[in-house]
């Protein structure tokens, strides 16, 4: 555990990524507008590590700055990403480049665009061979059918030559997992990998994710709305609020015994035998925009707990106990309820 | 494709009889072609004798008839001024016209790709600013002003470049300028625009993950997106090139079939008149087909609904 209290890896597994202080700003024709702010966690080899909060409390941002793949209009301004130890954002382009694949690969939001309109789903999911691997056409083809091969594509050797319209949303799921895991990546962050699609086709697509898991020993970064993913799919939980980690531990213990306000008001919501799919469900009142997070603790607008001390002070992120910490000023008394 | 084709060319056939009808009646209300081509003196039945000859006494209407009927036969009439067949006074003049527009409308896309690709790549940066600057002036740059400044400046002052003709490359540089700039202009604005909104695109995103690298993006994955705005407006600049072709050849005395056209209404040369104007639409409609083709080529989308 960092000075972050992140949630750590249990000794016995290596760390794979170690995220810490990571801050990214907006810039705005108003100025510069902090989205995320001081984020840490880390994710063993072979974990899975949820990254759980509402929309638009930062969790892409979080995601694609670790992959170092930000919308211009977005500036990493502070903290590191440490991929086996080195610090991935001190690395020119073209060093980063190479590790976009082999090293660290993401799936995204949006599995229905996200497949190039134009080009054969086999030349895609070749992609990466022919960039880090410069393997011949052939040779890339072949590893290219294979993979489809695994992640469950029918008649892969036919479907090679098709276009990513002719698929389901389910099937180009697949295909874009195939393609990030192609090089098997050490580290792969799933940005909602399932948001766009059939409750049914959702979790075919996280069993073939935890499946890839295992055999690869990769790190998993799970981005989810999904309090019941969460629950079945993650070893670690970090709960974002408005661009922070304001809880973070593991899964069972954290669902069990929230230790911070907004947990406890997000497991509270759910009602019972919540059924998986159902986004999440909100506790009353919306999260601050970014341009105007309220001073002190961010969630104190709609916190029950919120006294006078939680407008003047932030509460850091701190250890709470082995492995779990909050950024509450008030834990003990959520923990002793 | 083929039905997804059969019906364009139905449906550009009709524009194409519409130019032809017009043009067929239009010309006849320029002026009696029996005032240029007989002496003032000439007496009123050598007029008659004239205008029976070449069919001009009978009604619109029949010449019409007559004409179309020549025309399913491939026989476009003789020219009134030298007496060959108008066809191939016609066909004569066009290679010229087609290598101009040609040539023009290649440097056209590919400098604009180039420049436009360039911009998009950082909104707003220098890059960006510059050929924004420079395609907007160039896109609103009127043809005739440039080809007379460019005359006066590299012709008659410097004396770098002739003023008119086709021999040699310095020849081609003041038309296929003219016809350039303005069409360069506008097709660096729409590269730009089309590759910055193909460069938002998830999918471009999903590239940067594999590790591709800026070219592999930017020609690989964003390009061929672009190409279907892109390739809309570059028809529409082609056909307005082909069209255009008359105010440069007139200038820059290029034997085309812009200039052709001007003489032949100068002269009242309807058959030369009908047949230019006749193989122009031709082209304009092949070139219509040609990029529908292009759109299917470049679009798997397009391709597969054409088959469907
Ligand atoms: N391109 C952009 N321009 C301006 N603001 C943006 C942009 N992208 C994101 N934001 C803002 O940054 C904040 C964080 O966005 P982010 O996409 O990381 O949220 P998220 O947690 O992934 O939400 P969701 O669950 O909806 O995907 C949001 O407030 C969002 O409005
Ligand atoms: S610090 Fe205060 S406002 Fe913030 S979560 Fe704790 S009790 Fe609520
Ligand atoms: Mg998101």
């Amino acid at each position: 555990m960092n000075r972050h209290g992140t949630p750590g890896t249990s000794g016995a597994e290596s760390t794979a990524l170690e995220v810490r202080g990571l801050s990214v700003e907006l810039r705005t024709p108003g100025g510069p507008v902090p989205v995320v702010r001081d984020v840490g966690f880390s994710v063993g080899a072979g974990q899975t590590l949820a990254l759980l909060g509402e929309s638009g409390c930062g969790k892409s941002m979080t995601a694609q700055a670790v992959a170092g793949l930000l919308d211009p209009v977005a500036e990493v301004v502070g903290g590191q990403v440490l991929l086996g130890g080195r610090d991935v954002l001190r690395l020119g382009p073209r060093e980063r480049r190479g590790l976009a694949g082999p090293e660290l690969a993401m799936v995204f939001q949006d599995a229905l665009t996200a497949l190039n309109p134009v080009h054969t789903v086999g030349s895609q999911l070749a992609e990466p061979f022919r960039i880090h691997e410069r393997a011949s056409r052939g040779a890339a083809r072949e590893r290219a059918v294979e993979l489809m091969e695994r992640v469950g594509i029918p008649e892969p050797g036919l479907r090679f030559r098709s276009y990513p319209h002719q698929f389901s949303g389910g099937m180009r799921q697949r295909l874009l997992i195939a393609m990030a895991v192609a090089l098997r990546p050490s580290v792969l962050l799933a940005d909602e990998p399932t948001t766009a699609l059939d409750v049914t086709v959702q979790a075919q697509i996280m069993e073939l994710l935890a499946e890839l898991r295992r055999e690869t020993r990769m790190a998993l970064v799970l981005i989810t709305h999904d309090l019941a993913v969460v629950a079945e799919q993650a070893d670690q939980v970090a709960v974002m609020y408005s661009g922070t980690v304001v809880e973070s531990g593991p899964v069972a213990e954290v669902f069990a015994a929230p230790r911070h306000p907004y947990t406890r008001g997000l497991l509270d919501s759910v009602p019972a035998g919540h059924a998986r799919g159902t986004v999440l469900p909100s506790i009353e009142g919306a999260p601050p925009r970014p341009t105007a997070v309220p001073a002190g603790c961010a969630f104190r607008t709609r916190c029950p707990l919120a006294r006078e001390r939680c407008a003047t002070h932030e509460p850091p992120l701190s250890a709470t106990g082995p492995g779990r910490a909050s950024a509450c000023h008030y834990w003990k008394e959520l923990a002793d309820a | 494709m083929l039905t997804f084709l059969g019906r364009r060319i139905l449906s550009s056939a009709i524009p194409l009889l519409v130019v032809v009808l017009g043009v067929f009646f239009l010309a006849r209300l320029t002026g009696d072609p029996a005032n240029l081509y007989l002496p003032l003196s000439a007496t009123q039945e050598m007029r008659d004798a004239f205008s029976a000859k070449h069919g001009f006494d009978d009604p619109l209407p029949a010449q019409f008839a007559e004409y179309l009927s020549q025309v399913a036969r491939l026989d476009f009439g003789e020219s009134l001024r030298t007496a060959q067949p108008a066809a191939e006074a016609v066909l004569r003049a066009f290679p010229a016209t087609l290598q101009l527009a040609g040539i023009t409308m290649l440097l056209a896309v590919a400098g604009a790709v180039v420049v436009g690709s360039l911009a998009a790549r950082r909104p707003n940066s220098p890059a960006d600013r510059i050929a924004g600057f420079l395609s907007s002036a160039s896109a609103s740059t009127p043809d005739f002003w440039f080809a007379i400044m460019g005359v006066l400046v590299f012709a008659v002052t410097l004396g770098w470049l002739p003023t008119s003709g086709t021999v040699g490359s310095a020849a081609w540089v003041l038309p296929v300028a003219t016809l350039l700039i303005r069409p360069f202009g506008v097709l660096v604005q729409v590269v730009r625009g089309a590759m910055v909104t193909a460069l938002s695109e998830p999918y471009i995103k999903v590239a940067r993950a594999k590790g591709a690298g800026e070219r592999r993006v930017l020609f690989r994955h964003a390009l061929r997106n672009a190409g279907a705005p892109t390739l809309t407006v570059a028809g529409d600049l082609a056909v307005g090139l082909v069209n255009g072709a008359v105010v440069v050849e007139t200038i820059f005395g290029w034997p085309g079939i812009g200039k052709l056209m001007i003489d032949s209404i100068l002269q009242r040369d309807f058959a030369v008149l009908q047949a230019a104007v006749l193989l122009t639409s031709l082209t304009i409609f092949a070139l219509n087909i040609l990029i529908d083709i292009c759109y299917a080529l470049l679009d798997p989308r397009v391709r597969q609904g054409a088959m469907a």
